[in-house]
């Protein structure tokens, strides 16, 4: 049986009972308990429960009962978010025991589905990071190298989708962190349009830009898996109500006539080698293809890491401060604490990285700094999206490598959180304009490292975006992973 | 002078549900902790969710009060650490950075003096602590989060109050209003709370809080106003504080804790998108809202002459208002008015006593017409009404059985005054030189009468007699 397959081929599979459900996923429980000691990408992997949803599914497929679209497709979750009855732990001490009484928007919509929730992935703490070291329960490895980062924060979604330890996974994704692990880990990953999918269950980190988006092997998995998790929520009042939308059908539509706009500032300084020489491969590739690619400028990117850590920070600040471990949280007595002591007593348990953040959104959001840091931040946000809605007159499509940089070592970049943050600047415009991107793997450096390219399209353009990048991805020709 | 300013918190207690999440409104009486939901616990990954009504509900209140309403509202995040608080910061509106809370710059006359509306905002009440033990060494702290999210209208107006009687008729005409347009029962426990500043000339701003109710608020005031008035004359200056109302002790303590240095880091509430006011949702709003208490108070002023004083305690209460415009006709609508605000006011000045009245607007229509056809004497009117408030009798009934009918045959008052002649000699020779004193002549007759004598008439036959 091969783990490898794609999630709709998996479908198509146990629907004409090529496969069994059960063994399938038994045969990834086997996979999860084989590589995950090395990759460590899950926190919680439910096991039994799996596997008896496998059974039942394999019973109503015998019977010919009716059965929901994923056919019991294993899949992993992101630590934030929300599994009735699994725990969530956000990869925090702070939520180290959390076990939410409901299911995220996202989960009741797959699970009417019958998709199958594996197990809960790695992130770094709250979903703050770039490489999933951040984690309480310890760092997740890129299965293409383990002495490397998996990007982050859903690198436990990018590695385990990667290493086929599930078909498909959810992350999310607030400043790249659906993008920058499935660059790092070689597998397709989409930041939808801001509003698209409710983020309903996801623990909010910077709840003005982050989304929920799909991690799967390839473009078809992913625009199978938004069929089932977006549309309005009734739930999350800032989900838009545009009407269903099939994002599988005419994926192979092309992008002949199609204008693709090359973001200057994305490929010049500061762009490793390899990756700027596979971005303009990939170029060529569209271009021959049908597409015509000019240069865009966007110089408002130049202040984008700045603003996107003011705006993150200051929301972080705000949205982290309900853990005061009073309603929920880890064992930790009461005796002896005055109210304020015991909140900060408890709340000195979150990890550097947090911390970091949250007393730095503190800082920008108090009395006479607001002005000077957070309206800047925001007049940052609302250029960057003049400039794109300008661009987007010109063009369909912007093109960038979606890191910088290629894959590094665990504990390189650590201790110098600004070099991290650099990392981000190619993914973070989406994030800041509110504008869908998504990451395509595109080749392999020379020491075997991913290369992930990056595509962006106009707000709720998603099922044009999905089709340049399916377009990209028939270009590319990768390795089997071997682990 | 004395200048005070009030903060007002008012539950929507007529909505069904909380201000951001399904959970019942009244969380009064029921077990604790349960009528709360992942979001008003502010459970990791809830949304709130705006409920619509409310915002309609505080639309209604901004409009009563003369407020401006802006094109759109925002909500913003007030961001500090408190038990009572799930998420440790409460979503509320804020207009520093431009006017979104859902009304701004508002007036109401309050007998003849204008109070200006600072702003008014919706947001959510926290939790509440109840605190158990006996010494503060046992004392443990539970949280009932049942109130938390329930929806909250802050009113906040500008420092135009001098006395601490003018802060209480603005609260009742307030707690009235909020009644008559039906956002709030503002006589439920907690559902109305008051927190007041004071200052006196230029000297420093006091604020009041931690007061229960509104007879308290005015007594905090004037312990305040007298506490910085003896500072002054004693040449101290005013510290700049927040200070509690200790309702055992009946004095305002100063609150240790530096509330005003508190930093609350306001943040736009991403997860509400600002919304929409429409010009034509406000004029909807507006047709389906009773006449406002200003607009009631200019009819009674116009329409039938009624004097200012009395349309402003007439209009100012929904429950004699509405008496007043079902009893009253073109004729006697002075005639109603006195019987209102003079004698029916006098029976039930508190609000529990006027509940009780048994009074039905034809009780003061035909109490009304009696007197204006003389068939009553106002002094007997004024025990009829006294006996029709108890009972709930019809008029006709009240003055058979407490004999009230007007004596008016010349006959009858004729034998009266003989008989009074008679036990007061000297008070007849008396007004015999002195007519002036004729009053006290014309009181005994009408106690020997109940007073159902017409005064007009002994008065004439009185005259008559003296002067023979």
């Amino acid at each position: 049986m091969n783990l490898g397959i794609s999630a709709v081929e998996f479908v198509s599979q146990a629907k004409e009972g090529v496969i069994s459900v059960e063994e399938f996923v038994a045969k990834t429980l086997d996979r999860i308990k084989k590589v995950d000691e090395k990759i460590h990408a899950f926190i919680t992997v439910d096991a039994q429960n799996a596997l008896d949803k496998a059974r039942t599914i394999d019973k109503k497929i015998k019977s010919k009962e009716k059965i929901g679209s994923c056919f019991g497709m294993p899949l992993s979750i992101k630590d934030n978010i929300c599994t009735e009855g699994i725990k969530t732990t956000c990869a925090s001490k702070m939520l180290e025991n959390f076990v939410a009484p409901y299911d995220a928007t996202v989960i009741s919509r797959l699970k009417l589905e019958d998709a199958i929730i594996i197990g809960k992935a790695n992130l770094d703490e709250f979903a703050m990071g770039s490489t999933t070291e951040f984690s309480y329960f310890g760092p997740t490895r890129n299965p293409w190298n383990l002495e490397y980062v998996p990007g982050g924060s859903s690198g436990g979604s990018g590695a385990s989708v990667a290493a086929y330890e599930c078909l498909a996974s959810l992350g999310s994704d607030t400043g790249g962190s659906v993008r920058s692990p499935a660059s790092f880990c070689s597998v397709v990953g989409l930041k939808p349009t801001y509003g698209l999918i409710s983020r309903y269950g996801l623990v909010s980190y910077a709840n003005s830009i982050e989304q929920v988006g799909p991690i799967a092997k390839t473009v078809e998995d992913v625009a199978f898996l938004l069929n089932i998790i977006s549309g309005h929520d009734p739930h999350d009042n800032t989900t838009a109500n545009n009407g269903y939308v099939d994002y599988v059908q005419d994926l192979k539509h092309g992008i002949s006539g199609k204008k693709i706009g090359i973001i200057s500032q994305m490929i010049g300084e500061g762009v490793d080698k390899e990756v700027a020489s596979a971005t303009n491969t990939a170029i060529s590739k569209l271009q021959n293809l049908g597409a015509e690619c000019i240069p865009i400028s966007l110089d408002a990117i130049e202040h984008s890491v700045a603003a996107y850590y003011t705006i993150a920070s200051a929301e972080a600040s705000s949205n982290l401060a309900r853990y005061d471990n009073l309603r929920y949280g880890f064992d930790f007595g009461i005796e002896g604490y005055e109210f304020k002591a015991f909140v900060s007593k408890a709340r000195s348990n979150f990890g550097p990285e947090v911390t970091r953040r949250m007393l730095l959104g503190a800082f920008v959001l108090s009395a006479g700094y607001y002005g000077k840091y957070y309206l800047k931040a925001q007049k940052v946000r609302a250029m960057i999206k003049a400039q794109l809605d300008e661009a987007f007159k010109k063009v369909d499509y912007l093109i960038s490598p979606t890191m910088p940089i290629l894959p590094f070592k665990v504990g390189e970049k650590i201790d110098d959180p600004l070099k991290l943050y650099l990392t981000d600047i190619n993914t973070i415009t989406a994030n800041l304009s509110g504008i869908p991107a998504i990451s395509v793997p595109f080749s392999m450096s020379s020491s075997g490292l991913p290369i992930g390219i990056q595509l962006f399209a106009n707000s709720f353009k998603e099922k044009e975006l999905l089709q340049a990048a399916h377009v990209l991805q028939e270009t590319s020709n990768l390795p089997e992973i071997s682990l | 002078m004395t200048k005070i300013g009030l903060e007002i918190h008012c539950q929507l207690t007529k909505l069904a549900s909380k201000l951001f999440c399904s959970c019942k409104a009244e969380y009064r009486n029921l077990e604790p902790n349960s009528n709360i939901c992942p979001v008003c616990a502010g459970l990791p990954g809830s949304l709130p969710l705006l409920n619509k009504k409310a915002v309609e509900k505080a639309t209604m209140i901004s409009l009563a009060l003369g407020c401006t309403i802006p094109e759109k509202i925002g909500f913003f995040r007030k961001n500090y650490f408190y038990p009572d608080l799930p998420k440790n910061f409460q979503i509320t509106q804020y207009n520093a950075y431009g006017p979104t809370s859902i009304g701004s710059d508002g007036k109401i006359e309050i007998e003849g003096k204008t109070i200006r509306i600072r702003r008014i905002q919706l947001e959510e009440d926290p939790g509440r602590l109840v605190y158990e033990g006996t010494s503060e060494k046992t004392m443990i702290t539970l949280i009932d989060y049942n109130r938390a999210g329930t929806p909250l209208v802050e009113i906040v107006t500008e420092p135009d109050f001098e006395t601490p009687k003018q802060v209480r008729v603005f609260l009742n005409v307030l707690a009235d209003l909020v009644e008559n347009i039906g956002v709030s029962d503002p006589y439920l426990e907690g559902a109305m709370r008051v927190d007041g500043n004071i200052s006196e000339g230029d000297g420093n701003r006091v604020e009041i809080k931690n007061v229960g109710s509104f007879r308290d608020i005015e007594k905090a005031l004037h312990f305040e106003i007298t506490r910085q008035q003896s500072l002054v004359e004693r040449g101290i200056t005013v510290q700049a504080e927040t200070r509690h109302w200790d309702e055992a002790r009946r004095i305002t303590v100063s609150a240790r804790s530096k509330e005003e240095e508190q930093d609350y880091r306001y943040l736009p509430e991403a997860d509400i998108p600002i919304v929409l006011i429409e010009h034509h949702s406000i004029e909807q709003i507006k047709m389906q809202m009773p006449e406002s208490i200003v607009a009631r108070r200019e009819r009674y002023v116009k329409k039938y002459g009624l004097p200012p004083q009395v349309s402003d305690v007439l209009s100012s209460d929904k429950f004699y208002s509405d008496l007043f415009d079902k009893a009253h006709n073109e004729k006697n609508a002075k005639e109603v008015s006195n019987i209102i605000t003079t004698d029916l006011m006098g029976f039930a000045d508190t609000r529990e006593k006027k509940l009780e009245l048994k009074i039905t607007p034809k009780h003061i229509t035909d109490l009304a017409d009696s007197i204006m056809t003389n068939k009553l004497t106002r002094n007997s009117g004024k025990t009829a009404l006294q006996e029709m408030v108890k009972t709930g009798k019809s008029l006709a009934d009240v003055i058979s059985s407490l004999d009230l009918g007007h004596v008016s045959d010349v006959g009858s008052i004729e034998k009266i005054i003989d008989e009074v002649f008679k036990e007061e000699e000297k008070a007849v020779s008396e007004a015999k030189q002195n007519p002036d004193t004729i009053n006290y002549l014309v009181g005994k007759v009408m106690k020997k009468t109940k007073g159902k004598a017409d005064p007009t008439t002994t008065l004439g036959i009185l005259r008559k007699k003296l002067s023979a």
